[in-house]
């Protein structure tokens, strides 16, 4: 079958088995590897995408639902050179060990800090409880969220600052 | 890589076309709402179809909570985190809340839904239980427009089957209100984050001055469905709450239900969690009746 989705902005139309997953839709037929694969069963959360702006599993949405959507992936996070916030605050706060849960973890702590820009710890360990580090590495993941909150919070204060001063 | 066996795709636009497709494909198609029950039993092969017609498109269609007097309506297609996040269903209901905050975690819950839940018919489902203690009912529409509405207990034939036909959709669920102080809760024991119940209970209670006019009592993973319990109802109506009535509810509870033993802990495990989660949640409901 055929399906066009939009991913990062671009649109793509190919052909492919109607049960192919999402996941393997960007990673084997658009080559956009930032997407992870790991256990299959929608427990590990490495395969987080957005979809229409919601944080969804890849391995457990079928290509063809996504058609006709748009689809965010770990590579359209940041601008150009430039990092995402959020990319920046797990570098700044080595928010990441191995690395293999990264992509996942910013894509869901991207959309928590979009939708609530001062979470609680408690709120953080929330949002990611269906995702897995095998590095353990919880805790610094959540400091370089509390990182790029106070970044951004920061940084919108001083862009106010500037607007209103003459 | 673990992906389903081969089958053709359909995406329905409406609730009549898709009926439309299920006559026509019949016993061999499937509808596929959020897909996370689905299509992880479909990558084990536990289930196989020819066609999925896919319904998240009609997400506008089903995908609403409505209060009236008498009910609450809840549309098949409203997910996992709409339910959670409605401020009108926990202030009538807060077992939904409760309920929801234990079920996957909130990606899982961004596509998931109510009747995608209640139509897996898994005995350790917690929307099943919760549906099960508010009595709720459950409305089927067939080819012609036509409609029928089912209890939960005729709802749940056994494990993984229901009483929607090949070529029916369950559109919404019915909770009943009445005009009493209502209060509602949830408990689940589970082995980590996210994770099917090894047992869950809910309560809902009723009262009028201070004494129970009704009672529910719903438990999920200690029988082949979701288990509402008469007996407990019975038991409590009339009375005054108090800790020695939980006592005994709990008690039913425990030996009304049919764990088995498993992976996640013995019967007689599971029967000790009735006994408590019935406590519990019953507490609960009560204090947030009162409330």
């Amino acid at each position: 079958m055929q399906v066009t989705m939009t991913v990062n902005g671009t649109e793509y139309t190919r052909e492919i088995e109607a049960r192919m997953l999402l996941v393997h839709f960007l990673r084997d037929v658009l080559s956009l590897t930032g997407t992870h694969w790991g256990c299959d069963t929608s427990n590990c959360g490495v395969c987080v995408v957005w979809l229409d702006g919601e944080p969804v599993k890849s391995c457990t949405v079928l290509a063809a639902m996504a058609g006709g959507h748009e689809v965010r992936t770990v590579e359209g996070l940041a601008n150009g050179a430039e990092l995402d916030p959020i990319q920046e605050g797990f570098r700044q706060c080595h928010g990441l060990q191995c690395g293999f849960c990264t992509p996942g973890m910013l894509m869901t702590c991207r959309a928590l800090l979009d939708k609530n820009p001062d979470p609680t710890e408690g709120e953080i360990r929330e949002a990611i409880s269906g995702q897995i580090c095998r590095c353990t590495g919880y805790s610094s993941i959540v400091r370089s969220v509390q990182w790029t909150a106070a970044h951004e919070a920061a940084a919108a204060a001083a862009s106010k600052e500037e607007a209103v001063a003459p | 890589m673990q992906v389903p066996a081969p089958f053709e795709y359909e995406r329905a636009t409406s609730v009549d076309q898709a009926i439309g497709l299920l006559e026509r494909l019949g016993s061999s198609a499937r509808l596929v709402a959020g897909g996370h029950s689905l299509l992880p039993m479909m990558k084990l092969r536990l289930a196989n179809f020819e066609y999925l017609i896919d319904i998240n498109d009609l997400h506008a269609e089903l995908g609403y909570i409505r209060l009236s007097d008498d009910e609450v309506r809840i549309g098949a297609m409203t997910r996992h985190r709409e339910l959670l996040e409605s401020d009108v269903l926990a202030g009538v209901f807060p077992i939904f809340s409760d309920a929801e905050k234990v079920i996957a975690d909130p990606i899982v819950r961004n596509r998931g839904t109510l009747g995608g839940s209640l139509c897996q018919a898994d005995p350790s489902e917690d929307l099943s239980a919760v549906c099960t203690t508010l009595d709720a009912s459950c409305v089927i529409r067939g080819p012609g427009g036509s409609e029928r509405v089912v209890t939960m207990e005729e709802f749940h034939v056994g494990p993984y089957e229901t009483a929607v036909a090949d070529n029916e959709i369950l559109t919404e669920i019915r909770i009943p209100r009445k005009n009493f102080k209502v209060g509602s809760a949830y408990a689940k024991v589970e082995r980590r984050a996210g994770d099917w119940a090894v047992v869950s209970a809910g309560a809902a209670v009723w009262l009028d001055q201070g004494r129970i006019v009704d009672a529910r009592v719903g438990l999920a993973a200690v029988g082949p469905n979701t288990t509402g319990i008469p007996e407990i109802s019975a038991a409590l109506r009339g009375h005054e709450p108090d800790e020695s009535l939980y006592e005994l509810a709990g008690a039913i509870a425990a030996r009304s239900c049919d764990p088995a033993t498993d992976t996640r802990g013995s019967a007689d495990y599971k029967r000790h969690l009735a006994d408590e989660l019935t406590r519990r949640t019953l507490r609960r409901a009560v204090e947030r009746a009162r409330s």
